[in-house]
């Protein structure tokens, strides 16, 4: 017998290009109290802890153990931490919850880029002998996906610019978004990405609360049900995949149950607006379902918090009774190398 | 609502050497995975899942590498996910792994652990930038170091102690072919005539600097039932974290070891670990942690850790052998040191351990601790499955 579990609060910060006069730790501090004040919990009620952060960003080792010093681990917690996206992280607690060994989990996940160069730091995670050493930077290697589907018939560049034009443009109804408003296409960037079809890079944070069954109901008056979740990989090496596609997206909307029926609302972390094409083509979203209505990773794209806004993103939607049933998805690593999928429902009203 | 029980069925490690110039970090971590896939008498067919850990990835200078290591590992088209709690984290990385079987979300895991420190230097990678950390408080050792000395302020233990524990360790990893350190001429005199690192702490009473990796196959009863060799079963498993520095942490005995230890007994219906419990893989960078941690974790009473090593209860044909393997003092893979301590512990209850097995291996420990003696993950594995 499985356990129902549910994400009953969220809590993100503004994401900003630059955050130079906060830590890290301080940029969490706020949004960690802000989400265990949506439900009255106190860290010491919290039967499990994990979080989603990494040391390239921070320019240090064992950055997330400052993090750890923000949450006030003392009693001392049972806690993990993830070198992930957030999203991950949730996934973790939420197997830690099917247990039964807790029945509360705080996740949380934080990234600064703001400190470095975010396209030179992520040539960091490529393969270091052969593809590190040329620095090919992530908006080349997404150029590379979305001519890749240009080249396929299954996009072109003005349907890319109306991607990013929407994104920005329902962005203006979130507050915390770094891009919001019209923005041009813009003048290109690694061809055929123009500055509309690429990322911002900011500093952001969040944080969610997941509960189990009746402790659920006592903290959210509309729990947003967990009814499957699931994640997988891809190969590292461009060359043995077909970038037009993603499998592991597919695979692991299926194991998550989101094809069973219909979601009314999709959370998409797709950086690149080509992405957002390559992701709907997977999960199979039409025009039907509303996607990406936060504006998505196209107005706010703080590293390792990212994935785990969407999941919250689409929880609060249907917290507050906007959605019925909602696919969240985070991914990771070059060209949507890595990729996971929730599908969350709100009980009927 | 009941766990799955858990089994350890699979275990492989690779020699550990200070550099392992021959392999790629995949082609390391590939060989630790083909061995324990080996041993379950498994092909990468029968793994759901990849739960890969590792410390710091400035180590190797490679931005979270489970992304470059999923071909290597089998994980395309997989479920894989990255641990990172400092050195707990090959411990935390097998619980994780653990719980994924335990939740029922997977029948069989692959786990995995690794650090090839020859790409880096890990003394700097540890070694923090102001304002993060004191000027001159390099690598490890001048972070415990003054630990220690409180510790043995606080017990009375006499400045031999410590001496004792590397030279047993150094002589267990004898025995273990896959130990970095095989110092065959070994002396207690050579310990005690080493040169003095961080005082109290001397060069022969610290750990290497090592290459390798470690792997696990953990799997639900089922798996169990078809495995061609016994497994261990986990009696109990538990991490718990304080946060690094404030007014009124005990460094010499964290709270947060006391509490995971309590989690790991209380599950396994331990109530008297020194009797309950036959043999410690204990993650014992720095000699002195070996009586720190008895204390700690409950085996002796505050203050009386030293006399069970001095008494010669922790060596390998002791009434309580610790670290049977050589452990940390002989091989020092820091992202893989814990999961190692997990591994032997089950190996021990296997009756796999070879030359360095013990008798009446029925409960094993497996500990590990991480950053600044403030994350800590422990599980209990046993020859018998947990009574339901």
């Amino acid at each position: 017998m499985t356990r129902d579990i549910a994400v009953v609060a969220f809590a993100q910060t503004d994401v900003l290009r630059t955050t130079d006069e906060l830590s890290e730790v301080e940029m969490l501090m706020p949004v960690l109290h802000s989400v265990l004040d949506r439900t009255g919990l106190k860290t010491a009620d919290i039967g499990f802890t994990c979080s989603g952060s990494s040391d390239y960003l921070a320019g240090r080792a064992f950055s997330f153990t400052l993090a750890l010093d923000g949450v006030g681990a003392w009693p001392p917690i049972s806690e993990s931490h993830v070198e992930m996206d957030g999203a991950w992280a949730l996934y973790e607690a939420w197997t830690k919850l099917l247990t039964g060994d807790a029945d509360t989990a705080l996740v949380y996940s934080y990234g600064k880029s703001s400190p470095g160069s975010l396209r030179d730091v992520l040539t960091r995670q490529l393969d270091p002998y052969y593809v590190a050493p040329l620095w090919p930077d992530s908006v080349a290697l997404a150029a590379l996906q979305a001519q890749a589907l240009i080249d396929a018939g299954d996009t072109d560049e003005s349907a890319l610019a109306a991607i990013g034009v929407r994104s920005r443009r329902v962005a203006t109804l979130n507050s915390r978004a770094q891009l919001r408003g019209s923005l041009p296409q813009g003048d290109y960037v690694v061809r055929p990405l123009r500055t509309g079809d690429c990322p911002p890079v900011g500093d952001g944070a969040a944080a969610v609360i997941l509960a189990a069954g009746a402790r659920a109901r006592e903290l959210c008056s509309r729990p947003a049900w967990i009814r499957g979740i699931d994640h997988r990989i891809e190969a590292h090496a461009l060359g043995v995949r077909d970038l037009t596609d993603s499998p592991s997206t597919r695979l692991a909307a299926e194991r998550a149950g989101a094809f069973e029926r219909p979601v009314d609302t999709a959370e998409l972390h797709a950086p690149f607006s080509s992405q957002e094409v390559v992701l709907r083509k997977a999960l199979r979203l039409d025009d039907s379902v509303r996607v990406n209505l936060s504006g998505g990773a196209l107005a706010a794209n703080p590293m390792m918090a990212a994935g785990l806004v969407r999941v919250g993103e689409a929880a609060a939607r249907i917290h507050r009774g906007e959605s019925d049933r909602a696919l969240a998805h985070a991914t990771s690593g070059p060209c949507l190398q890595q990729n996971l999928v929730a599908v969350l429902e709100g009980e009927p009203r | 609502m009941s766990k799955e029980p858990v089994a350890v069925v699979g275990i492989g490690q690779t020699k550990h050497v200070a550099a392992r110039r021959d392999v790629s970090i995949a082609g390391l971590v590939r060989e630790a995975a083909l061995r324990a896939l080996e041993d379950a008498e498994l092909t990468w067919a029968d793994i759901d899942a990849v739960v890969i850990g590792k410390a710091p990835d400035f180590f190797e200078g490679v931005m979270m590498p489970e992304l470059y290591l999923a071909d290597a590992l089998g994980a395309v088209g997989k479920p894989m996910l990255r641990v990172h709690t400092a050195g707990s984290v090959g411990g935390s990385t097998a619980l994780v792994a653990a719980n994924l079987v335990a939740a029922r979300v997977h029948g069989t895991v692959l786990t995995l652990a690794f650090e090839k420190q020859s790409e880096s230097n890990a003394m700097w990678g540890l070694s923090l930038p102001i304002p993060f950390q004191q000027p001159l408080l390099a690598g490890a050792g001048g972070f415990f170091a003054p630990h220690v000395r409180a510790y043995m302020r606080r017990s009375g233990a006499p400045d031999t102690v410590g001496s004792l524990v590397a030279y047993k360790d150094r002589r267990n990893a004898l025995k273990n072919p896959y130990a970095h350190l095989h110092e065959h001429d070994i002396t207690l005199e050579k310990v005690q005539a080493s040169p003095m690192l961080w005082d109290p702490i001397r060069y022969s009473e610290t750990c290497p600097s090592s290459d390798g990796a470690c792997a696990m196959i953990l799997t639900d009863r089922a798996g169990a039932a078809r495995a061609p060799r016994p497994p261990a079963w986990m009696l109990g498993g538990a991490m718990r974290s304080e946060p690094t520095l404030f007014a009124g942490k005990d460094a010499v005995s964290p709270r947060a070891g006391q509490d995971c230890a309590a989690d790991v007994y209380r599950q396994a219906g331990v109530t008297d670990p020194r009797r309950d419990i036959d043999a410690v893989e204990m993650y014992v960078p720095f000699s002195w942690y070996e009586p720190m941690w008895l204390e700690n974790l409950g085996f002796a009473d505050e203050g009386e850790g030293w006399k069970l090593t001095e008494a010669g209860v922790t060596e390998l044909d002791g009434d309580l052998p610790v670290n049977m393997s050589g452990g940390v003092l002989s091989t020092n893979p820091i992202g893989a040191s814990g999961m190692i301590r997990f591994a032997e512990a089950a190996l021990q209850v296997r009756g796999q351990a070879g030359e360095h097995q013990v008798e009446r291996a029925g409960k094993v420990l497996g500990h590990a601790y991480g950053g600044g003696s403030q994350f800590f993950s422990m599980w209990l594995v046993g020859a018998r499955p947990p009574e339901s």
